[in-house]
């Protein structure tokens, strides 16, 4: 599905706050606009956005028409073990799109 | 000449007055930040409240006072720490006055998290207050809110 680039730091310490930021390419279709001919466009965001450290959830945004469109998200996150990062959401059409990066622990 | 000996004291105090003066400057340009103003009547926020009184001044919730384009606005959420056991957030809402689906967004943290820092950008339909609440594993409800003029509302309304 959408396109998405994932930002995380190449090497981290062990408990440092690790800074995520990810930006997924999705238009967040707010079902207020309409096209051309006057037809209303049907809503379509995001609804969830999940990420998972080495497979555990750490952080879940629940979004909606009030994000903008090509969504921007940046938190925090505690180092542990060396591993990766997935990234997985799924929008209101039932479409889903994932992305990972990998995450190295030193110390 | 006598006027030649005294600058060293004059450009100190000069130096002193534009510093002040920088200050002032610099407080006048800080982002909305949540104030003690009374939680703006949104009916999604009462019922996600449920009754509950959220505490003010600890959640940090940062808008620009002034958004010139409505359809991204920049958004930081923070929670500064530290959290002691069993303390730790859970999950931040955001409530808009004005938007047509008031609740924006919900972040959750299925474990418990050292640093709360969020940021996002969101749209708004015109000029409003903007409301976060965290919840904590506890049960405490800390609130903040941001008063935003927007010049180009999101057409979220169709209008």
């Amino acid at each position: 599905m959408a396109a998405s680039r994932v930002q995380v730091p190449a090497e981290v310490r062990r408990g440092d706050s690790v800074e995520v930021k990810i930006s997924i390419r999705h238009p967040m279709e707010s079902g207020f606009r309409v096209d051309d001919s006057g037809r209303r466009i049907a809503r379509n965001t995001i609804r969830e956005f999940t990420c998972r450290y080495n497979g555990k959830p750490v952080f879940v945004a629940r979004l909606g028409s009030g994000i903008a469109a090509n969504p921007y998200l940046r938190f925090f996150l505690t180092a542990a073990e060396s591993g990766q990062l997935s990234f997985e959401w799924v929008d209101e059409a039932g479409e889903r799109g994932d992305a990972l990066a990998s995450l190295t622990v030193v110390g | 000449m006598k006027r030649d000996a005294s600058p060293p004291i004059a450009s100190a105090h000069r130096r002193r007055l534009i510093v002040a003066g920088g200050a002032i400057l610099a407080a006048r340009m800080l982002p909305a930040r949540a104030d003690s103003a009374p939680l703006p009547a949104i009916p999604e926020l009462d019922a996600y409240l449920a009754g509950r009184t959220p505490q003010l001044g600890r959640l940090i919730l940062d808008l620009p006072r002034l958004a010139d384009d409505g359809n991204a606005v920049a958004m930081r959420v923070t929670m500064p720490g530290p959290f002691a056991q069993g303390e730790h957030v859970t999950s931040i809402a955001l409530f808009s006055e004005k938007n047509p689906v008031p609740k924006m967004a919900q972040f959750e943290f299925p474990l418990p998290s050292e640093r709360v820092d969020i940021e996002s950008r969101v749209r708004l339909a015109g000029s409003q207050r903007v409301v976060a609440v965290a919840i904590l594993a506890g049960g405490a409800v800390h609130a903040a809110i941001a008063e935003v003029v927007v010049t180009l509302a999101a057409c979220l309304d169709g209008s």
